[in-house]
C-alpha cells in the first residue's frame, strides 16, 4: 500500500516562532486518518502547511510521489487536496450556491457537482440563493462540506468541523462523511472531540506541542495512551 | 426655470464621465482594498496615449480607442503583477506610497515626452453636434455618448461580477483571499486582472477625457478627486452606486456653476462632505 500523502521532518514557523518540530505523518488511499490534540498543539498549523497555507521546504511534503511543500495552495487544490477550512469561512457576498461553484473554480474532473451535493444534503438546494453566512451552523458547515468537495479532491481535509455545532448536528455531518469516504475519498479529520475521532478513523495522530506524540490504529489505542499523548504529563 | 432644468441635464451628462472615472477605483478598492493615487494619472496618460494614436498615426477617436484600451488593460495587469501585488497588506499606507509614486512618475515622464502645453484630442466635429431637444434645450452629442458609454459599462461589469466564474472569483477574493486561494483562485492573477480591468475602462474614459475638454500632464490629481467623490458618494461595491455618484456630482457642480461661475467645483466638494459626514457609507452603498 503506497502512501498518497507522506510527510517527513516537517517544521513550521511563524516567523521567529516554531510551531511544528519535525512531523512524520502518511497516509494511504482510501485511509481515514484523525489528527487529535490539544488547542495550540499544531494541528492546524499541519493543515495549513499542507495546503499551502504556509511555506514549507518542498520535499517534506510528498503527495503522489511528488514534492508539493511550499506551492501555493491554488496549484495544490488543483492537484486534488482540498480543505474544509476552520470556521468555515464561507464568502459572505456569495449565495449558498455561489459558494459551492467557487469550490468548482478549479474545473477538477470528477462525480461531484451541484446535483451531487444538493443530493447530499437536500438543505441546501432549498437555501441555494440565501447568503451563504444567513444560514444555520450545520448548514453552513455542510455549504463548507459541499465546496471542498466540488472540486473533486483525492484527499479531504476536515478541519474542527463539530467546533460549536450541537451534538445531533455533528452525528448528521460524521454521517454525510461516512457517505462521502464510501464513495472513494481519502481524509484526514482533525478533532478535538477524542471519541469521534477514534470512532470515524482507521489510524490516529496525536499532536503535543508541534511534535507527534502518538499515532496508532484507532482500535488499539487506549484512553490512557491517548490522554497521556493528548496533555503530556 | 429652463435654466436649472438645462443644467441638471449637462450635470447628469458630465457625471457619466466622472462615473468612467471612478469605476477602476471603485472595483480596485472594492476587491484589493487599495487606493490607487495614480488613477487621475492614468486617465491623463490614456489622454495622451489616445492623443498619440490621433496625431501621429491618423486614427480617429474611437479607433484610437479600440487601440488604447488593450494597451491600458495590458498596463494595468503588468503593473498589479509587478508591483502593486508586492504592496498588499493590513497596512493601506503602503499602497498608498506607492502609488502616490507612480503618480509622479506618469506626470513627469508625460511632461518628458508631451512638454507641458495644454492638448486636446480631435473629434472631427462631434464636440460641437448637439441634438435639440424640447424647450430650447440641447444636448450635445459628445456628452451623450459619453454617457451612454457609462451606462453600458456599468451593466457589463454589473453582470461581470454577478454572472460569471472570474466575477464570483472576485467577490470571494474580496471576502477572504486566503479561502479563495483554497478553491483554487490564484490571488495574484485575479487582482492582476481587476486593475488592468480598471485601467482597460480609462482607455475609454481618458480619451473621451481628451475629446470633451483639453488636458495637460499634470491634469491627473483633478480628475482624481471627483473619482474619489463619485465613488464615495455613491456608496462603496455597487457600480450602479458609483455612476449615480458621478451623476450627482455633476449635477451639484452643474448647478453650482449656474449660480456663480466660481462655484461649480466648489458646490461639487460641498456635497461631498456633506454625504460624507451623514452618510458616511454612501447614498447607495452594497445591501448585502
Amino acid at each position: 500500500m503506497s502512501a498518497l500523502l507522506s510527510i517527513h521532518d516537517l517544521k513550521s514557523y511563524y516567523g521567529d516562532f516554531q510551531a511544528l518540530f519535525g512531523v512524520d505523518f502518511e497516509i494511504a488511499e482510501r485511509e481515514i486518518v484523525a489528527i487529535i490534540g490539544a488547542n495550540g498543539a499544531g494541528k492546524s498549523t499541519f493543515l495549513k502547511t499542507i495546503t499551502g497555507l504556509l511555506k514549507a521546504e518542498p520535499a517534506t511534503v510528498m503527495y503522489k510521489g511528488r514534492p508539493i511543500g511550499g506551492l501555493p495552495a491554488h496549484r495544490i487544490v488543483a492537484d486534488g487536496i482540498a480543505m474544509v477550512p476552520e470556521g468555515r469561512r464561507l464568502f459572505p457576498s456569495l449565495s449558498v450556491e455561489e459558494n459551492l461553484l467557487m469550490g468548482a473554480f478549479t474545473k477538477r474532473a470528477g462525480r461531484w457537482d451541484l446535483a451531487r451535493v444538493y443530493e447530499l444534503f437536500p438543505i441546501l438546494k432549498e437555501k441555494r440563493n440565501s447568503p451563504g453566512t444567513s444560514l444555520s451552523g450545520g448548514q453552513q458547515q455542510m455549504v463548507a462540506i459541499g465546496r471542498a468537495l466540488m472540486s473533486n479532491p483525492d484527499l479531504l481535509i476536515c478541519d474542527e468541523i463539530s467546533l460549536g455545532l450541537a451534538p445531533a448536528v455533528i452525528k448528521e455531518i460524521y454521517e454525510a462523511l461516512e457517505k462521502i469516504v464510501a464513495g472513494g475519498l481519502t481524509a484526514i479529520i482533525v478533532e478535538q472531540d477524542v471519541g469521534t475521532a477514534k470512532r470515524v478513523s482507521q489510524r490516529l495522530y496525536c499532536l503535543q506541542e508541534g511534535r507527534v506524540s502518538l499515532q496508532g490504529r484507532s482500535s488499539e489505542l487506549t484512553h490512557e495512551q491517548i490522554s497521556l499523548a493528548y496533555f503530556g504529563v | 426655470m429652463m435654466i436649472w432644468v438645462d443644467a441638471v441635464m449637462q450635470g447628469v451628462l458630465i457625471g457619466g464621465l466622472y462615473a468612467l472615472f471612478a469605476m477602476g477605483l471603485s472595483l480596485m478598492f472594492g476587491i484589493m482594498r487599495m487606493v490607487n493615487v495614480a488613477h487621475g494619472d492614468m486617465v491623463i496618460l490614456m489622454a495622451f496615449l489616445g492623443l498619440l494614436m490621433t496625431e501621429a498615426f491618423g486614427l480617429g477617436p474611437f479607433a484610437a480607442m479600440a487601440v488604447v484600451v488593450p494597451i491600458a488593460f495590458g498596463i494595468g495587469y503588468v503593473l498589479q503583477r509587478g508591483v502593486l501585488n508586492h504592496t498588499i497588506s493590513k497596512d493601506p499606507l503602503r499602497s498608498l506610497v506607492v502609488t502616490f509614486g507612480i503618480s509622479i512618475v506618469v506626470q513627469n515622464l508625460l511632461l518628458e515626452f508631451f512638454s507641458a502645453d495644454t492638448r486636446a484630442i480631435a473629434s472631427g466635429g462631434l464636440e460641437s453636434q448637439s441634438v435639440a431637444l424640447a424647450g430650447n434645450l440641447a444636448a450635445g452629442v459628445l456628452p451623450l455618448i459619453i454617457f451612454g458609454s457609462a451606462v453600458l459599462l456599468t451593466i457589463a461589469l454589473q453582470q461581470l461580477f454577478g454572472n460569471t466564474t472570474i466575477g464570483r472569483a472576485f467577490r470571494a477574493t474580496s471576502d477572504d483571499p486566503g479561502a479563495a486561494a483554497l478553491m483554487g483562485v490564484n490571488n495574484a492573477h485575479v487582482y492582476a486582472f481587476a486593475t488592468a480591468i480598471a485601467i482597460g475602462i480609462l482607455g475609454i474614459a481618458g480619451i473621451f477625457h481628451g475629446m470633451r475638454t483639453i488636458f495637460s500632464p499634470t491634469d491627473g490629481p483633478a480628475q482624481l478627486i471627483y473619482a474619489f467623490e463619485a465613488v464615495i458618494i455613491g456608496g462603496m461595491g455597487s457600480f450602479w452606486g458609483t455612476l449615480a455618484g458621478g451623476v450627482i456630482l455633476g449635477i451639484t457642480q452643474a448647478i453650482g456653476a449656474r449660480i456663480d461661475p466660481g462655484w461649480g467645483v466648489l458646490l461639487g466638494h460641498v456635497t461631498f462632505v456633506l454625504v460624507l459626514l451623514f452618510k458616511p457609507n454612501g447614498l447607495f452603498p452594497k445591501t448585502r
